[in-house]
């Protein structure tokens, strides 16, 4: 018997070591590694090699398509129905629509959209979420291109690469259906989720951080501003919570804590990197974009496009980011279709001021020598 | 100074490894050797820079004086002395003192006549210090990824390198290394707290023996490891303590690039229940 178990426990821990070192995925030098901090801080991203040249193949972005003839015809007085972009011209019109069916729909071509017996119908429900994704991409490259995505811009193809659903979209999770047992409650935490990278952190993290309109809502800070208590201050759950937004984040961006943060003092900005105010309008920026543009197409979207708790399809940093501190490797995927830069929403409600109540400092103070 | 019985047989010439007679011989109550002159030529060079970078450096104040090693972008090379020379050089000066330190200790063993558990002991400290600054820089191909020389600047320096992999608490080897260092200090407490009280007995009571030390265990947790047994242990759970320390940094970076818990994806993806 002492045999038999003996035997039966170094089989199992032979067969678990061969699986730790075989499937979890051990990276191996030479490493890239890119220095943000003065020297000695550990401020530092590392990379291997092979994973940033890897990276940066699945992440080109497609060449754009060759310009439009110019042209007088505007397409709002040519077609019918036409009601984001009515003050391009015709040419220029239907070279954009050729790139949304390569960005969005290859396969699917323009049927996706279109009802090809007459192009202007609004029946399929893909046509109406389109001519609202059109009016995102403007606001994302108008209202939001001084304090997020800057020159680089983003397109249809930013999010989607070729899929008419992208790949990294999310809903809010309602964690497992556990009514009664043992576990009854699970705190809403402990699932190893991907959102918050297996980590054991709140895994529905991103409902209350992303999902709210008043993108002033819902500050994630935490930490104490004084050294010693002077209220009750925030539960530790609040600091999960955070912790697991701030680790989609860095997931998202294929950076760790330190491309934003010198952790020695994570909430003080004089000792950040200029890339947390960035950061700091990209959780702004997602805020407005599900409330006020993809929230209102719940009752748009067909029930099986719509989440476990029947939501909306929403965005998050990955969705654009896939990995990638600039999203297509940096490129300026917006300067050749200027008109996707500026907004042409005529009625709307107005984007909410994207001023900062507590604005972030546009430099941080110089490293000490 | 006094000395016992057997020092006069065991102050003999030999057993060195390195120099023959050279430095063969005692100042005081110390053994000097061949490598204690090396010891102390490392260690005085070292404190010096160490000195003199503090005066190069903004501050006084002990607690943030910081010797900080190269930008990365020197990777392997030499780096001007006050932008991360002087660091390269006193890593030189501490690895060879530390070294210097062990090998006499080696000798001194050879003279006595004794294992080599004492020097073996050290090395793992030694390995664990080397890990740190010379084998885990030179595999992520920079000697900026040492740790700075400061009291406050390691700590920043610890913290961001934690960071570095998201939650450095889901590192296994770190999981491990903290495990044993507290295993090593219950150990110890245990241990001592059992030799204080059987030799501080009750008064009028004698000194008992490790007969009664053996029994106290086997009375309370079945099971008494003995007198010489606690000390193989306490001595297995430092050095665990020190390797797996070693282990858990030359991994984060060189063997692991993202967030430690991911890692755990193998044990989710476990055919049994994946």
């Amino acid at each position: 018997m002492k045999t038999f178990f003996t035997i039966l426990g170094a089989s199992v821990a032979f067969f678990l070591t061969v699986a730790m070192f075989g499937t979890s995925g051990w990276d191996r030098p030479p490493l890239v590694t890119q220095q943000n901090g003065f020297r000695g801080t550990a401020m530092a991203q590392i990379h291997t090699r092979d994973g940033v040249a890897e990276k940066k193949d699945a992440n080109l972005a497609p060449a754009p398509a060759d310009p439009a003839e110019p042209g007088e015809e505007l397409a709002g007085t040519t077609y019918e129905n036409v009601q984001v972009l009515k003050n391009v011209s015709v040419n220029e019109f239907n070279r954009l629509m050729a790139s949304m069916t390569e960005w969005v729909s290859p396969e699917q071509g323009c049927t996706y959209c279109h009802n090809t017996e007459n192009m202007a119908d609004d029946g399929l429900y893909q046509k109406k979420v389109a001519r609202r994704m059109l009016q995102m991409t403007q606001h994302i490259n108008a209202a939001w291109k001084e304090n997020h995505v800057g020159g680089t811009g983003v397109t249809c193809y930013t999010c989607h690469r070729g899929q008419p659903v992208p790949a990294n979209i999310w809903f809010t999770d309602p964690g497992p259906n556990r009514p009664g047992g043992f576990i009854a409650r699970n705190n809403g935490q402990n699932m190893a989720a991907p959102s918050v990278g297996l980590a054991s952190l709140p895994y529905d993290t991103l409902t209350e951080y992303l999902a709210d309109k008043s993108i002033d809502n819902n500050a994630i800070r935490v930490n104490a501003t004084t050294a010693l208590p002077t209220t009750k201050g925030k539960p530790i759950q609040d600091a999960e919570k955070t912790y697991g937004l701030m680790i989609h984040m860095s997931e998202g961006l294929g950076v760790n804590c330190t491309f934003c943060h010198n952790t020695r003092a994570i909430s003080n900005w004089s000792q950040s990197t200029p890339q947390r105010t960035t950061a700091w309008h990209g959780i702004r920026m997602v805020r407005d974009l599900n409330g006020n543009y993809l929230e209102p197409l719940t009752s748009t979207f067909p029930p099986n496009r719509l989440g476990a708790l029947g939501d909306a399809p929403k965005v998050n940093c990955t969705t654009c980011h896939n990995g990638q501190s600039k999203p297509l490797n940096g490129a300026h995927v917006v300067e050749a279709y200027p008109e996707l830069a500026t907004s042409t929403e005529v009625v709307s409600a107005a984007p909410p001021a994207t001023a900062p109540p507590e604005p972030a400092p546009a430099m941080p103070a110089p490293a000490p020598q | 100074m006094a000395m016992l019985s057997f020092e006069r047989k065991y102050r003999i010439r030999g057993g060195t490894l390195m120099g023959g007679d050279l430095f063969d011989f005692w100042v005081g109550p110390f053994y000097v050797g061949f490598f204690g002159v090396t010891t102390l030529f490392f260690s005085v060079l070292g404190t010096a820079l160490i000195l003199y970078g503090a005066a190069l450096g903004p501050t006084w104040n002990i607690w943030q004086i910081n010797i900080a090693p190269p930008d990365l972008k020197y990777g392997l090379a030499l780096a001007p002395l006050q932008e991360g020379g002087l660091w390269q050089i006193i890593t030189f000066c501490a690895v060879g003192a530390f070294s210097s330190w062990a090998l006499r200790e080696v000798e001194i063993c050879r003279k006595l006549g004794i294992g080599y558990h004492v020097p073996f002991a050290f090395s793992v400290a030694i390995l664990a210090y080397v890990t740190l600054v010379v084998v885990r820089p030179l595999l992520m191909g920079a000697w900026g990824h040492g740790f700075p020389y400061g009291i406050l600047s390691h700590l920043d320096w610890v913290s961001n390198t934690g960071y570095q992999y998201l939650h450095f608490h889901y590192n296994p080897a770190h999981m491990l290394a903290v495990s044993f260092f507290f295993t090593t200090t219950l150990a110890l407490s245990l241990h001592g707290s059992l030799i204080l009280s059987s030799t501080n007995p009750g008064k009028g009571e004698v000194v008992k023996t490790p007969e009664h030390e053996d029994t106290f265990f086997r009375d309370t947790i079945g099971y008494s490891i003995g007198t010489l047994g606690i000390h193989r242990l306490g001595l297995f759970l430092a050095l665990s303590a020190g390797f797996w320390s070693a282990v858990c940094i030359v991994i984060s970076g060189p063997f692991w690039t993202r967030g430690w818990p991911e890692w755990w994806g193998w044990w989710l993806n476990l055919p049994v229940w994946r």
